[in-house]
């Protein structure tokens, strides 16, 4: 080991640049094809073949139980008609443009940034406390966080309803999407709280100083300094949000779609269609609409994510 | 000249007014937004303490019963014991293989490599766990993995792995190649060189990665619930819902308790990790 470190860094000061030699272990093109194989062939098969089976799966009348399980049949698109056509379909849609819009990109992001934004002069034991808080909601498992929710809005002793003095109010049946979008927030907000922590920390504190200067509120130094330097993380942060929340499957832990499918987002109403009520085809069709989505979030991101970078 | 100094002293008595009321103003806010964020979660420190836990908050009867009565409770210690089991299982598979691809993704330049990297990352962002939920459970039943921890392992390796391999190249490429090429001159074999000299320089990768597999597979609920069917196979994220939701009364005093016990782990190697590591431990992707 010795030898190896003192005769290496002149080593490669001295001799030219050789054919690079990137495989110094000499592993070859063959064995270095057998070290990826196992992983490639485990999501191949566990996430890029559902995705794909996801087209044909959609296109059956497939059941969990009955006929249709033993051999089911192609109906073509008619699992999509049933889907566009279905009001509970397009219902649980809107909720879920509610719900990312209002828990994710509105919730998440603004509390964050206000929080990041707020901490970001304070030390000790208060930023500490408050970042603290915000990320153990952030790490609690999701049956705990929505186990502590019904708890909290419980109708009968719920700590809500003992703080606001409203007795008997049952806060998940006269405002289920409320609830989940608190919820939501919540559990969220950690994340664009930390993002936005570290972009402000690299904003240049010479461009603020010379905003001070000139007599900038704080307001100002915001719009005009702050924001347009971290321009890239908030893009990236709202991205990454709306992906996330639209997936997300834990409202179903404090609600479980109810009342009456008032809380159905798309996960939730997948699954109800899917495993419960045994229309695996039909869930599929839904599912694919859903990877479409996620697609063009994705695509966006990476859009974003490559002009920053070019930037 | 004397009304101008009035005039500039009632600006700065009204500015400074203003900073202070603005001050007040903005400390009440982030003391209100502190209090909304604590007050689910007091629930979760006291009510396992209390020897008559109620929904409502209250100060405890101090006692620890709750959890000398959850560690005789087969159910809820056997559910711990299958969280741990999927955690490290996952753990196992996906360091293994996500080292042995990260390194030869690292050292050799197998065509479209940093397409093929791009494109799992991307594959794993958009197959989610709840947009594959349906195909999966299709898929895992005709294997007849249904209710088997097979079926589980390979669902949540299978969606792991792109961000393991993503993290653990990047890691790889920072190793300086000189030690293997010694290694090398010295006569060893890629796989002695992978587990002599690699391994152990990317321990700190690995063990972060490690680490962060198995805080995603602890609170999973999603995978298991569709996958497993008998109550004996169930991890705690699962048992967790099943308390609550199937129990006529629910036990409070064993719910606090476990609620507790099951999210302590997360919690001390999220504040521990996260002193030692920053930022960088829950950027991954969470679902």
């Amino acid at each position: 080991m010795s030898t190896s470190t003192t005769t290496t860094p002149a080593g490669s000061a001295i001799a030219p640049r050789r054919r690079r030699a990137d495989d110094v272990a000499g592993l070859g093109t063959a064995r270095a094809g057998i070290f990826v194989a196992p992983a490639l062939i485990l999501i191949g098969l566990f996430l890029l073949f559902p995705a794909i089976w996801t087209i044909w799966l959609g296109m059956t009348d497939y059941r969990l139980t009955g006929l249709q399980a033993a051999s089911p049949e192609f109906v073509g698109l008619d699992n999509y008609v049933e889907a566009l056509t279905d009001p509970s379909f397009w219902n649980s849609l809107w909720l879920t443009l509610v719900f990312v819009v209002a828990s994710g990109i509105v919730g998440q992001t603004l509390i964050g940034f206000a929080l990041a934004w707020s901490v970001r002069n304070i030390h000790g034991w208060v930023k500490a406390l408050i970042e603290g808080l915000v990320l153990a909601a952030w790490v609690i498992p999701a049956s705990v966080a929505s186990f502590l929710w019904l708890v909290l809005m419980d109708r009968r002793s719920g700590t809500l309803n003992g703080l606001l003095g409203t007795d008997g109010y049952a806060w998940l049946i006269e405002h289920p999407m409320e609830a989940i979008i608190l919820f939501n927030i919540w559990v969220g907000t950690a994340f664009s709280m930390q993002l936005f922590s570290s972009a402000l920390s690299a904003v240049p504190p010479s461009q603020i100083e010379s905003a001070k200067m000139v007599g900038a509120s704080g307001w100002q130094q915001l719009r005009d300094v702050i924001i347009p330097n971290i321009k890239g993380h908030i893009l990236t942060n709202t991205l990454l949000i709306t992906l996330w929340t639209f997936n997300t499957f834990t409202p179903y832990l404090v609600t479980a779609g109810g009342p009456n499918g008032k809380t159905e987002i798309l996960s939730v109403y997948i699954y109800e269609t899917a495993i419960p009520g045994g229309q695996l085809g039909l869930g599929a069709a839904i599912s694919l609409i859903m990877l479409l989505i996620n697609l063009v979030i994705a695509l966006a991101y990476i859009r974003v994510s490559r002009g920053r970078k070019k930037a | 000249m004397t009304a101008t100094t009035a005039t500039v002293r009632k600006v700065a008595a009204n500015t400074s007014v203003r900073h202070y009321l603005a001050r007040v103003a903005f400390g009440l806010v982030l003391t209100i937004v502190g209090l909304l964020f604590a007050l689910p979660l007091v629930w979760l420190v006291l009510a396992p303490f209390d020897a008559t836990p109620s929904l409502s908050l209250q100060w405890p009867d101090w006692t620890l019963d709750n959890f000398a009565r959850l560690f005789q409770n087969p159910y809820a210690m056997r559910s711990i014991g299958n969280s741990l089991l999927l955690g490290i299982g996952t753990m196992i598979i996906v360091v293994v293989l996500g080292a042995l691809a990260a390194y030869a993704m690292s050292r050799i330049r197998i065509p479209g490599r940093d397409g093929i990297l791009y494109g799992l990352l991307l594959l794993s962002s958009i197959v989610t766990g709840t947009a594959a939920m349906v195909p999966t459970f299709q898929i895992i039943t005709s294997l007849g993995l249904i209710n088997t921890y097979t079926g589980v392992l390979l669902v949540l390796a299978g969606g792991i792995l792109p961000t393991v391999i993503f993290i653990l190249k990047d890691f790889m490429d920072s190793i300086p190649k000189s030690y293997e090429e010694s290694a090398r001159l010295y006569g060893a074999g890629p796989f002695r060189i992978l587990r002599d000299v690699v391994v152990p320089i990317a321990r700190p990768g690995l063990a972060f990665i490690a680490i962060w597999t198995i805080v995603q597979v602890w609170g999973n609920f999603l995978v298991p619930f569709i996958l497993l069917r008998s109550p004996d196979l169930q991890p705690a994220a699962v048992l967790m819902y099943t308390f609550y939701t199937e129990s006529g009364q629910a036990d409070l005093r064993l719910i606090s308790a476990f609620a507790l016990l099951f999210s302590a782990p997360v919690l001390i190697i999220y504040f521990v990790v996260n002193r030692r590591y920053g930022f960088r431990f829950h950027g991954g992707i969470k679902s």
